[in-house]
């Protein structure tokens, strides 16, 4: 087995991370303490193509694999976490299901400006009272002559106020099963902001991803045509689930990033750093942290990687993607804190990009799934 | 409309440089980048190209790993590249490479070649100039903008205190200044597409059109490297806090002792 990249995905990653250091470095920071969303940044990315890396071309996308997706995301993470959230949710929540699922019609209409990058997406399945238990969801969409009108609220949706295309999880049906128990039937919509009856709640003051537009939605009596169905009405729960297992892969390549910055944070600081007349990199307890944090942080590239290839060429990765999630993002959480730490009291304060890295992968045991549901996807598949 | 431009893949200094036993580069041992001024001469056809629909050819002469940045002009949006390359050509000096890139050339048709004003790692500034003088077309050299007017180009050309325009008839030679622009970044399915469908074209020396032996690589390079060094360092500098009057005084009476002013 030959782990190398492939000479375009080396150049891939070269232009990413130029693009990264130069375009997304320099406003991070800035980013991270105003809480202001980075339009000017997506705007850029648009131009760039990297809002439709694995859209295929003849859906405005820019035909190359899940692999380089995932390697634009980690760049993007390795100095900032609120832009990588951005392309990995619109391009992981939003517009892959539609390609997955969409109609010829939907596909024109709303995946070809999400891959273009002219239109934003975003993926609404959480609510108040369900997060894990996703089951739990109220919001409700009955079918009328003309449509559909839906009514509920979701929660902590990212690209929330900024997108402009929303994939909507709603209950469409109650029925009954075997033994007379009552179970929600859920299904997929695409809902266009500026919709009637489709408006913005509040917006979560966050302890990370702050730049990342984290927002509640309200559908009152908000009608959407009959077209605005993706998939087969009642299976929007398995396209939920389906969409996650991609996101997840995203997220896992966040996490990826945040901990790969970290990393290299640490050893540029400990090199610099002096104490007792020498740098701290020459103390062994350094060089001993180093090490784990890079042996960490190249378990979970494999594993992102080895995710990335899953999606690309089979038809369930779900497995794949939990592992991915989970490990990546508990070594990003492990690796940023240690970097923290290595960096002393300047690592405590926000002059230093590794605070606010910490404080972004803390994020990454959450949402799309937190560590807990990865493993229960892990052992379920062990032990069904 | 045709356009060529010829690119260089140089090492990127931030890397390090290496040097063989002879004074010459260790090439091989290098990371390498597209030379900025080539990249800012391509950035310049590529928006000739985006206005016109003109065909931009990228050209380099190198090692056969130069394919990589005949890739990389594409992703940018060249529609094609050529590289030349062969052993005998090894070790050439500014003399031995225009002959060389101007033999290549004969072969294609062109209405503007561009080069970059200089490589960062030779800095001569004479391929460019010499390659028009092979091939018996003008030169405009320096150039900040370049704009394409029916069958000739008005360059904006720089000069030390002051900027020349300067209009030719096509076919023409421009050299091109990493100030004529900010060259686009490739694009993610502009890579795939290089790698995947781009068209890269390989000529060694028996390709080369109307040049002599003579002319060519090590041998053919009236060029000898006495010696060869990395950049030097400059000074830390010196570091004086003074109110703003005494500042004055200070620069002034330093630029003075230098002959600035």
């Amino acid at each position: 087995m030959d782990f190398t990249l492939d000479k375009k995905h080396e150049m891939a990653r070269a232009l990413f991370a130029e693009f990264a250091e130069k375009e997304v470095k320099p406003l991070a920071q800035e980013v991270d303490e105003t809480e202001v969303f980075p339009r000017e940044t997506v705007t850029k990315m648009q131009k760039n193509g990297f809002m439709g890396i694995p859209i295929p071309k003849e859906y405005g996308g820019q035909g190359c694999d899940v692999l380089t997706y995932v390697m634009c995301v980690e760049e993007l993470a390795k100095v900032c976490g609120t832009t990588a959230v951005i392309v990995s949710a619109h391009t992981s929540l939003c517009a892959d299901p539609i390609l997955t699922y969409g109609t010829e019609e939907q596909k024109q209409k709303y995946l070809v400006p999400l891959a273009k990058g002219e239109k934003l997406g975003a993926f609404a399945l959480t609510e108040p009272g369900a997060g894990t238990d996703a089951q739990g969801a109220q919001t409700k969409a009955v079918e009328v002559e003309d449509g559909w009108i839906l009514n509920g609220s979701k929660c902590f949706i990212t690209n929330g106020k900024e997108a402009d295309i929303y994939i909507v999880i709603a209950v469409t049906d109650i029925v009954e099963d075997k033994r007379g128990r009552k179970q929600k039937k859920f299904s997929a919509f695409i809902v266009e902001k500026g919709t009637p009856g489709f408006s913005f709640g509040t917006k979560e003051k966050k302890m990370g991803i702050r730049g990342s537009s984290t927002y509640e939605l309200i559908f009152e009596d908000c009608k959407i045509p009959k077209d605005a169905l993706l998939g087969q009405r009642g299976k929007g729960f398995p396209i939920a689930m389906h969409t996650l297992d991609g996101g997840r892969i995203g997220i896992a390549a966040q996490a990826l990033g945040l901990g790969e910055g970290a990393l290299e944070s640490a050893v540029n600081f400990t090199k610099e750093r002096k104490q007792f007349g020498r740098s701290i990199s020459a103390f062994q307890n350094t060089q001993f942290q180093l090490a784990n944090m890079a042996t960490r942080m190249e378990a979970a590239k494999l594993l992102v990687y080895q995710a990335a290839m899953a999606k690309q060429n089979k038809p369930r990765y779900s497995v794949e993607a939990a592992k991915a999630k989970l490990f990546a993002a508990e070594a990003a959480m492990d690796v940023t804190t240690k970097a923290v730490q290595l960096h002393g009291g300047y690592g405590y304060t926000r002059e230093y990009d590794v605070e606010r890295m910490m404080r972004d992968a803390k994020i990454t045991e959450i949402y799309e799934g937190t560590s807990e549901v990865q493993r229960m996807v892990i052992s379920g598949d062990l032990l069904k | 409309m045709k356009i060529v431009v010829c690119i260089k893949q140089v090492p990127d200094t931030k890397g390090g440089v290496q040097f063989n036993p002879d004074g010459t580069l260790n090439r091989a041992a290098m990371l390498t980048i597209m030379n900025p001024d080539d990249k800012a001469g391509l950035e310049a056809a590529l928006r000739i190209k985006d206005a016109t629909g003109a065909e931009v050819t990228a050209l380099t002469m190198g090692l056969p790993k130069a394919d990589d940045v005949l890739r990389e002009a594409m992703a940018m949006g060249a529609d094609k590249g050529i590289l030349v390359t062969d052993r005998v050509l090894g070790g050439a000096d500014t003399w031995a490479t225009s002959t060389t890139i101007a033999g290549a050339l004969r072969n294609i048709d062109y209405d503007m070649i561009i080069t970059g004003r200089q490589a960062i790692d030779g800095d001569t500034a004479q391929v460019g100039p010499q390659i028009a003088e092979h091939l018996g077309i003008p030169v405009i050299s320096y150039a900040e903008d370049i704009k394409v007017e029916g069958d000739s180009v008005i360059v904006k050309r720089q000069y030390e205190d002051r900027y020349h325009e300067v209009k030719a008839k096509m076919p023409v030679l421009v050299t091109a200044l990493s100030e004529l622009n900010e060259p686009r970044y490739m694009t993610p399915g502009g890579i795939f597409d290089a790698y995947d469908n781009g068209e890269v074209t390989v000529w060694g020396r028996a390709d080369l059109k109307d040049v002599d032996d003579s002319d060519l690589g090590l041998k053919g390079s009236p060029t000898k490297i006495a010696k060869a060094s990395d950049k030097v360092r400059k000074g830390a500098g010196e570091k004086v806090t003074l109110d703003p009057q005494e500042s004055v005084e200070y620069i002034m009476s330093k630029l003075t002792e230098k002959h600035v002013i």
